[in-house]
């Protein structure tokens, strides 16, 4: 039987070869992602804006224009109405409905959700209201913290866990990589405006992990070959690591990335934010594991010497190789 | 050595075989969670229908009957994060302080008035006619039993007493304890499903409800504080009137209008030790309600001294009926009349015996999901489970042929794992965690693709098949620990400062990474081994 592969057996792709390509093309993305969330902003969800966000469902097609009108001038502020697109098993006619933090008071957040139930309720016959979620003010300010904390904290916990299985130069390198992953996706996220909440938060998180995983596991061959070829030069090592990893890291990327669109297609508009911001993730992980990092690594220079002092770092390095 | 010894190959086989065992009851969920219910009702002691007996025998009792919880967003429910105002309790802790006070302070020498000042809730300002004596009044204060007290001067003749931090935090702590066991005893009341009640933080509580439709009618029962108190009615009163110090004047819903009221209470909703919905003589909706001896006392006596003056029955601060005392009421039982329906009275009785919460709460955050919604949600996560799965383990066979099969059997024994270790631990599977299963599939492999991938290298160099074999699983261990962990690090910090459903995210993936560590280092390995040691392959196709 003959066996697909998808990556030759052998190749000796010349990736550091190519960084002139790659520091242009991640240069121009951060920068673009950093003036994008300034510019744009990100389109915050409940969860870290406050309001109420409910999900209606009606058993005939209702245009959102008429879902505007119906909503309009009921005193609550700015209602926003957009439309769910079927996915998968959720082919209904549902409609999500967003309305603005009224104040301080839940009370009033609670009369103004009343109000506009009853506006819809009145205005289209058999609807009914399959969710409702409300986030007050006071609330959303811990929630962005804690994002921020999150995000902060498995940063800084990585760098210290690659630094003492490696040396200094790996960490800075994994850190960087992750720094831009973050990045760019906070970039696609403020320029599609697609709602960014507490699950993208965990998203992101989850790239953290997926392209730290990546990347060390191309620092794990680096590593290795630096005790197997001593003499040879840093950018070909490099280059030769990579490409050594190349096979696998298609293999994984792939059998994510089929999971994550099934779960993309067929797993409902109640996680298909989570789920793109996840399929992206691996895809600009990998990139960012195969041309950033290495870079990164390149540029710092490894000390190759084998002086007791070099190896402070990396007592941990030997315990299983 | 490739091979396991004996006794490790059966140990593998056995947390293999508990995993499957574990996880079995999930794939007949309904019949499964029928059986627990009606196992809880014998457990309780409680008479069988037949459906329930029929229910209880669905599901044999020496298999294990742990289920993945669903979590709300699954099985539709309401969620609650409401903040307890335990500063309201330290107004109330001042009023009661007030009248010992106020006689310890007349008793000094020297002292003929003493006056009450206005101040903010939680401070008490007293003002004497004698700046000669404010060091002992200060000093006697001090003294007062019951609270620690932080005691000063803010003018010649006025103290403030306060609450000191320690008091304060220990009260806090109290008030939410005790509001977190009145809003269990009232949703109990209510007669909700394995409802779900737990203090978060200092100051907040979060409550899920499965099964409720709304947050209003999860409201209506918890959120209102109930406390019902009877005050002596001083006069009419009317709106924007400003009363006397010792005086309230609130609302009467009953009859519409003001009253004037003593603010200290003559007895309070504390005393009542049981409230019932009833009827009174004209046929409309009431509640009775009796006292315990100390109430019954009070409340007696007070009716005997006042015959014909009107009394205030107070619910949260609105008057809910003024009646006038016709004669003196002994025996301590007595029944509430205003303007209640059938239904309010009933409710009204429920939360009087539940009891009244401390202090009010304030909602900071609700979330409600129906049931089709979850239903929807779950058969949408299923199926892309299923799927994502289907397609992993085609790629997988097509990538690695015979080894792609061992990974794929890895890879089911891999979630059978997932959904023991959830199930045995109780977890609550959400949304996000289906998410959190679905990647794990894609991930899972990973640990297997780095064994496959060395073996390919191990071979390239020309060592035999099983030393190749033996080399791959060798050499690759140190990556695949190193990115494991990794991954492990962002999971522990998304579960820590992660809230509801990015924490059930962060417990599948979690739980995943250390299953798939375990099938790929023990199971595949298992698997693999036997099968070189049994077909001896001179060459083999990766």
């Amino acid at each position: 039987m003959r066996l697909l592969k998808l990556v030759p057996a052998d190749t000796h792709v010349n990736f550091i070869g190519a960084r002139r390509v790659a520091v242009i093309f991640s240069a121009a993305a951060m920068l673009a992602s950093v003036a994008l969330f300034f510019v744009l902003g990100l389109n915050f969800g409940i969860d870290f804006r406050g309001g109420t966000t409910m999900i209606v469902q009606t058993p005939q097609p209702v245009a959102i224009a008429d879902y505007r009108v119906a909503v309009r001038d009921l005193g609550v502020g700015d209602v926003q109405v957009t439309e769910i697109s079927a996915t998968g098993v959720t082919d209904k006619n549902q409609a999500m409905v967003r309305i603005v933090e009224q104040g301080d008071d839940p009370e009033i957040q609670a009369d103004a959700i009343a109000t506009v139930e009853d506006a819809l309720e009145e205005a289209f016959e058999g609807l009914t209201v399959l969710s409702v979620e409300s986030v007050g003010g006071k609330v959303s300010n811990e929630l962005i913290l804690a994002g921020f904390m999150a995000v902060f904290f498995a940063v800084l916990g990585v760098m210290v866990y690659v630094w003492l299985r490696f040396e200094w130069q790996f960490s800075v390198a994994a850190v960087a990589s992750l720094v831009h992953d973050v990045i760019v996706t906070i970039g696609l996220f403020s320029l599609l405006q697609i709602e960014f909440n507490l699950a993208i938060v965990a998203a992101i998180l989850t790239i953290i992990g997926y392209s730290l995983n990546d990347t060390v596991i191309v620092f794990d061959r680096i590593r290795e070959n630096l005790r197997k070829y001593k003499k040879m030069e840093l950018p070909e090592l490099i280059n030769q690591s990579v490409n050594e990893t190349l096979s696998r890291t298609v293999v994984t990327s792939g059998t994510t990335l089929l999971a994550l669109f099934a779960l993309y297609i067929i797993g409902g508009n109640v996680l298909s934010g989570f789920t793109f911001a996840m399929i992206w993730g691996v895809v600009i992980g990998t990139y960012s594991s195969i041309f950033v990092a290495g870079l990164v690594v390149k540029w710092l220079g490894v000390d190759r010497s084998d002086k007791p002092s070099s190896k402070a770092g990396t007592q941990f390095a030997d315990i299983d190789a | 050595m490739l091979q396991f010894g004996r006794s490790k190959a059966i140990a593998i086989l056995l947390v293999v075989l508990a995993g499957l065992f574990a996880a079995a009851p999930n794939l007949f969920y309904d019949r499964v969670e029928r059986h627990n219910d009606a196992a809880v009702l014998v457990e309780r002691g409680l008479p069988l229908s037949d459906g329930q007996r029929a229910d209880l025998e669905g599901w044999p009792d020496w298999l294990v009957s742990n289920l993945v919880n669903l979590g709300l967003d699954l099985r539709g429910g309401v969620y609650l994060l409401v903040e307890v105002q335990v500063e309201d309790v330290y107004g109330e802790i001042m009023d009661g302080i007030w009248p010992e006070a106020r006689d310890t302070l007349r008793g000094l020498d020297g002292v003929r008035t003493v006056r009450r000042q206005p101040a903010d809730p939680g401070l008490l300002r007293i003002r004497i006619d004698n700046p000669d004596v404010l060091g002992a009044a200060m000093a006697a204060m001090r003294g007062l039993e019951g609270y620690a007290l932080l005691v000063s001067s803010v003018r010649a003749d006025t103290l403030e007493i306060a609450l000191s931090d320690l008091e304060r935090r220990e009260l806090d702590n109290r008030t939410v304890e005790q509001s977190l066991e009145k809003i269990r005893r009232r949703v109990d009341e209510a007669g909700t499903r394995e409802p779900s009640i737990q203090r978060q933080g200092s100051q907040r509580i979060v409550v899920q409800v499965p099964g409720l439709g709304s947050a209003e009618e999860l409201l209506e029962i918890i959120g209102r504080t109930a406390r019902l108190s009877f005050h002596p009615v001083v006069s009419d009163g009317a709106e924007d009137q400003t009363v006397a110090f010792d005086q309230l004047l609130l609302p009467d819903v009953d009859m519409g209008g003001f009253l004037v009221v003593e603010r200290s209470a003559v007895v309070g909703g504390d005393e009542l030790v049981d409230a019932q919905p009833s009827f009174d003589q004209n046929g409309l909706p009431a509640v009775g309600f009796r006292f315990n001896a100390v109430g019954a006392r009070k409340f007696g006596e007070y009716t005997r001294d006042n015959v014909g003056r009107r009394f205030a029955i107070v619910l949260d601060s609105e008057i809910i009926s003024a009646p006038q005392i016709i004669s003196h009421i002994p025996g301590g039982a007595g029944q509430i009349t205003g303007q209640f329906t059938v239904e309010e009275s009933a409710r009204l009785a429920v939360l009087l015996r539940a009891g009244a919460l401390p202090a009010e709460i304030q909602v900071l955050e609700q979330r409600t999901v129906g049931p089709e919604l979850g239903q929807d949600s779950v058969d949408a996560g299923r199926i892309a489970a299923i799927v994502a799965m289907f397609a992993v383990i085609v790629f997988m066979m097509a990538s690695y042929g015979v080894f792609g099969v061992f990974a794929t059997l890895s890879l089911l024994t891999n979630v059978a794992l997932m959904f023991a270790a959830l199930s045995t631990l109780g977890a609550t599977l959400t949304l996000p965690g289906i998410a959190g299963i679905v990647l794990t599939v894609g991930m899972a492999v990973d640990a297997n693709v780095l064994i496959f991938e060395r073996i390919r290298e191990e071979l390239k160099t020309g060592k035999a098949v099983a030393r190749a074999v033996e080399e791959g699983f060798k050499r690759a261990l140190s990556a695949i620990l190193d990115a494991n962990i990794t991954t492990l690090i962002a999971v522990v910090i998304l579960f820590f400062v992660g809230s509801g459903p990015v924490r059930g995210f962060s417990v599948t993936l979690g739980i995943g990474v250390v299953t798939s560590v375990f099938t790929a280092f023990y199971v595949t390995r298992l698997l693999l081994s036997s099968y070189i040691a049994r077909t001896r392959p001179k060459t083999i196709s990766i």
